[in-house]
């Protein structure tokens, strides 16, 4: 039981007892009901809102923090605009939880009235929170959580994902492993939707003996009993699936286990980015991994981005960061094709499927179910000329990839 | 196989001994005192955010270890003086709801205080490699705090039951009335034992800092697995602490690594990936129950 659990086992034994969003929210709500009296809830159709929810605390903060930073890096070189219209941007945190994340997007479509919604992180709470968003007919720009579901037969032609479907860098990695010649793999992922889409993802391509398929709870920590269990199973190569705080620990404690000296670790980009790599160091030295996005890719775009990223934050920009980067730019350019008028659905979606922005990735452009077709390329951590430990792009591993579940989509 | 059961128990021990530093001070409080103290976990949680600022003050993980154990055990002492001295004569609703608001508002500073990303602690760089013991390696960081467990676990069981401190616990446990009239200064015990466990807890989470993240909320869920153990060990009872943590770390680590195999062998493999860790997650409360069910009062109940 965590604090909700807390919460719910008094408001189940008290029935007043409020929960914990309702708790952060007081203060808010009073101030909003306040503004409500004094403006009435006249919405100006003078300027675009956005409400980000992301995961902005706990081990899964570093991959919301990221997307946010990119994302209002995105409007900073946009001057403070989405398509010639002044940008608003309301940001909440989600907790990693599902019903914190639909309490706050309920909020930001209702009361706030967004016009268009980004930042979730994990699958599980876009899976939760879609439903209302759809319903309510706002766009939802997704800078991360591709589930297979929007992807397949659930696909909704207000879901766009701008970064890839959850199985893509896996499959890729499942290629990388399949051609490099490893014979006994196992893999590590979280038990949750995501977690499922990397094992099919990664089985996709790579066809040699998976010995064990371990997954654990999302957000576990201390991974001893499963390390020990991979000692005893000797694969030549593994492949983990573990994004944020979950992955540092995991390679932390993979390499104080010894177990690196028989072991080659495989990732996708998610648990090999700045992030991992900041926090693991040396240890993830030669580690190979997959992106669609790197940050010495060369073109006049992505140069400006990683450049002001780091002038900005003093970090390096993390894939996360690429992708509310570039969610930023395709509302940009979508709200500018429709000439401000966001309350013509039809034309937005048009507009939105249009793509005409240049991604910081290189060229790509959307298929049927709304989900990126994409280069994917190979990754290896290495030390740069300046001595830093960081990723290097390889090579091309997919051209041109699409999901495996866009035929499964009758988008209306 | 044998070195598979052999490093797991290891695990099992690990995990068991440091729910036992949090438990002893648990089933301490609730059983002398009578006094639910759902902000224990917060102690754990401030106790290694002390632990993590002091180690990087002083850039050595030892001295933090120690300064942050001392910072959480005074911490302890002026909420045992200004709090929870007036918590005791009170029922459990109104220490439910005390406590509780403890833990937001220790979630809350903590947030304003160090931000909401988790701090990162590293192992002192002796310990961060893996030592070979019986033909495999295992991580040095592991076995010491295996070691520390086990020095601390024998430190209370001299002081519960061979001292005379220890005396007047045990008999604070079993009858707090009749120890009271005996001329025993009750108030003082209270605060020392309130202490001592405030700073096994920062003990615990100063050591499980380099291992897990030090961050927002990690004490909720771990103040839910010390709740069970003094629920099995019976509430009063540092044997039953001591053996209710072994149990709850034991089942839990073989139930993780265990369960999921064991499971493929009967059911498809589709039910037994979904069903394995979902029931692997429930295997200790499915325990406690089973025990609760036999021995209402836990294994070593303390009014016996």
């Amino acid at each position: 039981m965590d604090r909700d659990g807390i919460c719910l086992f008094l408001r189940y034994n008290f029935p007043l007892w409020p929960t914990i969003p309702e708790i952060q929210m007081m203060p808010r709500l009073t101030a909003l009901a306040a503004a409500m009296l004094l403006a009435g809830s006249v919405h100006a159709a003078d300027r675009i809102k956005v409400g980000l929810v992301s995961t902005l605390s706990g081990p899964g903060a570093g991959l919301g923090v990221d997307i946010r930073d990119g994302f209002q890096l995105g409007i900073k070189h946009l001057n403070g605009k989405l398509g010639s219209l002044p940008a608003e941007v309301l940001v909440a945190d989600d907790q990693q939880s599902p019903d914190i994340a639909k309490q706050v997007a309920d909020k930001f479509l209702k009361k706030d009235k967004v016009d268009f919604m980004t930042g979730i992180v994990f699958s599980n709470i876009m899976l939760a929170v879609g439903p209302a968003v759809f319903q309510n007919q706002t766009f939802y720009i997704s800078a991360n959580a591709g589930p297979s579901q929007y992807a397949g037969e659930q696909c909704n032609p207000f879901f766009f994902n701008v970064a890839w479907q959850n199985d893509n860098l896996h499959e890729a990695v499942g290629k990388v492993v399949q051609d490099k010649g490893y014979k006994n793999v196992v893999i590590v992922t979280p038990n949750y939707p995501g977690g499922k889409d990397a094992v099919s993802g990664f089985r996709r391509y790579y066809k040699g003996q998976v010995s064990e398929e371990i997954y654990t709870k999302l957000g576990q920590l201390d991974y001893a009993a499963e390390l020990a269990q991979i000692r005893s199973l000797k694969p030549d190569a593994l492949f983990f699936f573990l994004p944020g705080g979950m992955g540092i620990n995991f390679v932390k404690q993979f390499v104080s286990a010894g177990l690196s000296r028989d072991t080659q670790l495989f990732a996708p980009g998610f648990s090999a980015d700045e992030d991992v790599i900041k926090a693991v160091g040396g240890s993830m030295l030669g580690m190979f991994n997959s992106s669609h996005w790197a940050h010495d890719m060369d073109n006049p775009e992505n140069k400006r981005f990683v450049a002001d990223f780091q002038k900005e934050y003093g970090r390096l920009p993390s894939l996360y960061a690429s992708q509310g980067y570039d969610a930023a730019l395709m509302m940009d350019a979508a709200v500018r094709d429709v000439k401000g008028n966001v309350e013509d659905k039809k034309a937005l979606q048009k507009a939105l499927e249009a793509k005409r922005f240049k991604s910081v990735r290189g060229d790509f452009k959307f298929n049927t179910n709304h989900y990126p077709v994409q280069n994917y390329v190979l990754r290896a951590i290495g030390k740069d000329a300046g001595g830093r430990i960081t990723n290097r792009t390889m090579g091309i591993i997919f051209a041109n990839h699409a999901d495996a579940y866009a035929g499964q989509c009758k988008m209306k | 196989m044998l070195q598979l059961i052999l490093e797991q128990t290891l695990n099992g021990l690990q995990f068991g001994l440091m729910l036992f530093l949090l438990a002893a001070g648990l089933t301490l409080v609730f059983g002398i005192m009578d006094c639910i103290n759902l902000a224990h976990g917060s102690l754990y949680m401030v106790g290694a955010y002390f632990v993590a600022a002091a180690t990087q003050a002083a850039d050595s993980f030892w001295i933090g270890l120690g300064v942050g154990v001392a910072g959480a055990a005074v911490l302890g002492l002026v909420l045992e003086l200004t709090l929870f001295r007036r918590l005791y004569q009170r029922d459990h609703l109104s220490q439910v709801l005390a406590t509780f608001a403890l833990i937001l508002i220790a979630n809350e500073a903590v947030r304003a205080i160090w931000g909401p990303a988790a701090l990162l602690l590293n192992p002192p760089e002796a310990l961060a490699g893996p030592v070979e013991i019986g033909g495999f390696f295992y991580p040095a960081y592991r076995l010491l705090i295996i070691a520390v467990g086990m020095a601390v676990a024998l430190l209370l069981y001299l002081l519960v039951a061979r001292s005379r401190v220890g005396m007047w616990v045990r008999a604070g446990a079993a009858n707090r009335e009749i120890t009271e009239s005996l001329g025993i200064n009750v108030r003082a015990l209270f605060t020392a034992v309130f202490v001592f466990g405030a700073a096994l807890c920062a003990l615990a989470g100063g050591l499980l800092g380099p291992l897990l993240a030090v961050q927002v909320g990690m004490g909720e869920s771990v103040l839910i697995l010390a709740f069970v153990v003094i629920i099995i060990g019976g509430i009063g009872s540092i044997r039953g602490a001591l053996v209710g943590s072994l149990i709850v770390g034991t089942v839990d680590t073989l139930g993780r690594a265990l369960l999921p195999t064991l499971l493929r062998a009967l059911l498809p493999a589709d039910a037994a990936s979904t069903l394995g860790p979902a029931l692997a997650s429930i295997l200790i409360y499915l325990l406690m129950a089973a025990i609760l069910f036999f021995k209402p009062q836990g294994l070593f109940p303390a009014r016996a």
